[in-house]
């Protein structure tokens, strides 16, 4: 039977955005029989909010001390053995799907479909390729379930308004004992996730310095949006690494997106091509950023930031 | 210890790839071909652990045709000992690739099997993790930052929320980001030497491997393209266009 399992994200307080697009990019499979799995220490939270998402019939709850971190050595044999009841087993396209859904597709004996953007029926699906200069189509074979993780910045959040019920499932495997969670640096700061935001303020290599940097944090925090970078700007140490959109970082698809002193190397652009609207902003009016934006505007970006700043 | 690295021959990163007009692939003929950047990574890494005398033989993998050998002897020249060419005619998926890989790791014991986080033409970033599973072993994936002690390896790793260390019991399997190093130029004289080091060939037929059952591909198509928009004059007509949009 034709049964759907999510593997969903969150910290302990959240659930992750991906998850709500993942269960977004599993309706279009056409099938009813929705499970959301979640691995935690304590889930009462996030279980509510994986419950409240439209189109999830159950909520599966695996409790133990093992997961106050999720470690993929740990939950994949978890999934793999839940893996018989079910024809689909899908998780976002986050650095955590991507490191746990190939152990536990393994385990149970299938290749993995990276990265889905598009669903065409039970067993086809579109995916990039060549850092998305290519799209191809793949059908899964007969024999096993379709094991995938959705690319996130392809599909929607699904909306809320499911009641879903919570079912307590134990732990099934051990912990292996041979990987350990020590910590996790970065992040924190006071601004929206840059992968979820909804207006992302994106510097390049023109903003010259870390410390010019300020004029788009200033215009971001403004405008309630998420800060982000070009790989240049990164590279060139303006801001720590999470920041970067691209292929090498975060791919994103926020309904405003802000290129300032970005030229739009192909790299760049592979990560924000499903932006809602792109606003370019560079003194170079042959940069390659102005062939994909929405909106360009020529001149130079520490007279037009702040004058922008000002007029919102 | 030895370390094994796996190579795969891609399209060089800086082809612009193309869909070929009828959909049935990607334009390879005559493109120059490359290590995949982040194996090449992987293969400066576990170069320099044991330069630190941290290991004591570095090994190159490839699976593929007769011409993976290239990429092989371009490890060699990097500075690995010897390589394993595991031969087939046909394309391998993850799956088999890491049931593959098993296979020279029951035969080498490695202390660290070190990949490319993903190979640059398709994407998958699967091997890695795959092999890991099959192997039961460790793993440490997307990796900046490597250090080893006591049979112990502390790895900083790259998500989505920053910077992650986890600590693994060697042996492990490892993938390179790309921010982990950044590979040496290979000079002419090391590319000499390198044609006198040991270069293996196995048929992937003979190792035994239990083929998965592959994921079909019915068609190829370029990514749809965002049409140019509109440059505007001013930031007050900015603002109008981005109101008007419902945007602001």
């Amino acid at each position: 039977m034709a049964k759907v399992l999510i593997i969903g994200e969150h910290d302990g307080q959240n659930l992750n955005p991906a998850t709500a697009k993942t269960v977004q990019g599993a309706s279009g499979l056409g099938i009813d029989a929705v499970d959301l799995v979640l691995f935690g220490a304590d889930l009462d939270a996030v279980a509510a909010q994986a419950g409240a998402l439209a189109g999830v019939q159950r909520v599966l709850t695996v409790t133990h001390d093992d997961f106050s971190h999720p470690l993929a050595a740990r939950i994949a044999p978890e999934i793999a053995a839940m893996a018989d009841d079910y024809s689909h087993i899908l998780t976002g396209s986050t650095t955590l799907g991507k490191d746990l859904l190939p152990r536990a597709a393994a385990l149970i004996g299938v290749n993995q479909v990276s990265d889905i953007m598009e669903v065409i029926d039970e067993r086809t699906f579109k995916r990039p390729i060549y850092a998305g200069n290519a799209i191809v189509t793949v059908q899964v074979p007969e024999g096993g379930p379709v094991v995938g993780t959705i690319r996130t910045a392809s599909f929607a959040a699904v909306g809320e308004g499911g009641s879903a019920e919570t079912v307590a499932v134990d732990p099934r495997a051990e912990d292996p004992g041979h990987t350990r969670f020590v910590r996790v640096e970065g992040g924190g700061g006071d601004g929206p996730d840059l992968a979820s935001a909804d207006v992302v303020v994106s510097g390049g290599r023109a903003l010259g310095s870390s410390d010019n940097f300020a004029v788009i944090y200033s215009l971001a925090r403004k405008m309630g949006a998420a800060v982000g970078a070009s790989r240049a700007a990164v590279d060139a140490g303006y801001v720590p690494n999470e920041l970067q959109v691209g292929q090498t970082g975060k791919i994103i698809a926020p309904d405003l997106y802000f290129a300032i002193g970005i030229s739009g190397a192909i790299q760049h652009l592979t990560g924000i091509k499903d932006a809602g609207t792109i606003v370019a902003i560079n003194k170079d009016a042959e940069a390659p950023i102005f062939e994909i934006a929405d909106f360009g505007l020529v001149g130079d970006l520490f007279e037009i930031v702040p004058e922008l700043e000002k007029a919102l | 210890m030895k370390i094994l690295v796996t190579i795969k021959r891609v399209v060089d990163y800086n082809v612009r790839v193309r869909v070929k007009p009828d959909g049935s692939g990607v334009e390879t003929e005559g493109v120059k071909m490359s290590i995949n950047p982040f194996d090449e990574i992987a293969l400066e890494e576990a170069l320099r652990i044991k330069e630190r005398g941290e290991a004591d033989e570095v090994i190159v993998a490839s699976i593929g045709g007769s011409e993976v050998q290239q990429q092989l002897r371009t490890g060699l020249a990097m500075g690995a000992d010897r390589a394993i060419h595991v031969e087939t005619d046909q394309p391998v998926q993850p799956l088999t690739a890491a049931r593959t890989l098993l296979k020279l790791v029951e035969k080498e014991a490695p202390g660290i099997v070190f990949l490319g986080k993903q190979a640059i033409d398709d994407d998958c970033n699967q091997t890695g993790q795959m092999l890991a599973a099959l192997w039961g072993r460790p793993q440490a994936t997307f990796a900046s930052r490597v250090e080893l002690a006591d049979g112990k390896a502390t790895v900083t790793r790259e998500v989505d929320a920053g910077l992650e260390v986890n600590e693994v019991d060697l042996p492990a399997v490892m993938t390179s980001d790309l921010r982990l190093n950044e590979p040496r130029f290979v000079k002419l004289p090391d590319i000499m030497k390198a044609k006198r080091k040991p270069l293996e060939t196995i048929a992937l037929a003979d190792l035994g491997v239990e083929p998965a059952a592959d994921l079909v591909a019915t068609a190829y198509e370029p990514p749809p393209r965002r049409g140019g928009g509109k440059m505007v004059e001013s930031v007050a007509e900015l603002v109008g266009e981005l109101k008007n949009k419902g945007l602001l």
